[in-house]
């Protein structure tokens, strides 16, 4: 956790920093997610989610609703048939969302790649993806790097800052 | 009982029609008759196939025919059997018989998904795991799979991935 703001409190009581710093300490440090999974992935998601990893301790909490999720955990194989649910889901996420794809269903179609007539081939062909988490299924360490690694690139965004 | 007698009984109630599939323990029979030996294997007392364990679809190959094997166990008299249809694959058609063991409803509709197997008489044909506008029957052996599927690529170029 990014702790640098609170560190800025003086004995007054007041903290100055620039508000892009500000909103990215609050973005990064919840990181809800939406509740779902397709595949033996979403199992390891809910362990990683449950009292021994847990994962609340990051701030990320499963929601069951996409309205009020930030970050789309893609859990699981997505099949054709699922594919496009996945991304009606995503888009009825509000601003800002990010994508982690969990496992290697989800980045490539992992075993499927060569005869899944039924897998698409990599959930980044369909949704835009930031944080890749390799493994069949990765352990819930590996689940809580990626979001650590999501919340680093949270903290880099200049939501602010117009670009060039 | 044992096979051998399941045979004999069968051939007795419906002659010609049964016939055992070379150096195996599994039984053919033409489609035009399964109605009626799919109620026998019900309904016979000494039979009694009151469990339906399995329907399972298979291809010979292509240009060749198309199979579905049924897996039959009696709970009352504590013997199983499994039954073979082969039909042709221009205009797979093997009668249903979901009325008479339940549990052929879904079964069939998988065979029908996977192997384009069509049941006459079944009340809900329809796909069971695949999207309800998909094409072709993914597990024949002549299967192409598609470029696209609702605009969603399926690569078929596999070489940049080794």
């Amino acid at each position: 956790m990014d702790l640098s703001v609170i560190e800025k409190f003086n004995k007054d009581n007041v903290v100055v920093e620039k508000l892009e710093n500000l909103v990215n300490w609050a973005r990064s440090g919840s990181p809800w997610f939406f509740q779902f999974g397709l595949a033996c992935c979403a199992i390891e998601m809910m362990a990683a989610a449950a009292p021994r990893h847990d994962l609340e301790r990051f701030g990320a909490m499963p929601r069951a609703s996409p309205r009020q999720s930030d970050v789309m955990i893609v859990a699981g194989t997505v099949t054709l048939k699922m594919a496009s649910r996945v991304k009606r889901l995503y888009e009825q996420m509000t601003d800002p969302k990010y994508v982690i794809s969990m496992g290697s269903c989800a980045n490539s179609g992992g075993p499927y790649w060569q005869h899944g007539y039924h897998v698409l081939k990599g959930v980044d062909l369909i949704v835009p993806v930031d944080v890749y988490v390799p493994g069949c299924p990765p352990r819930p360490e590996a689940l809580i790097y990626g979001i650590m690694e999501l919340q680093r690139k949270i903290r880099n965004e200049k939501p602010y800052t117009k670009s060039a | 009982m044992d096979f051998n007698n399941i045979k004999k009984l069968l051939s007795t109630n419906h002659g010609e029609a049964i016939s055992v599939l070379e150096d195996t323990e599994i039984i053919l029979v033409p489609a035009e008759k399964w109605s009626e030996i799919a109620k026998d294997l019900k309904e016979n007392k000494d039979l009694t196939f009151d469990y339906l364990s399995c329907i399972t679809g298979y291809d010979n190959g292509a240009g060749k025919s198309i199979g579905v094997a049924y897996n039959f166990y009696s709970m009352a008299k504590k013997h199983s059997l499994e039954i073979r249809i082969e039909v042709d694959r221009e205009n797979p058609e093997v009668p249903s018989v979901e009325k008479i063991w339940r549990t052929a409803d879904w079964m069939e509709r998988e065979v029908y998904d996977m192997y384009g197997v069509s049941f006459k008489d079944h009340w809900d044909l329809r796909r069971i795991l695949l999207p309800s506008d998909w094409d072709g029957f993914p597990l024949r052996k002549d299967y192409k799979e598609p470029d696209y599927y609702n605009g969603m690529p399926v690569p078929k170029d596999k070489s940049y991935w080794e």
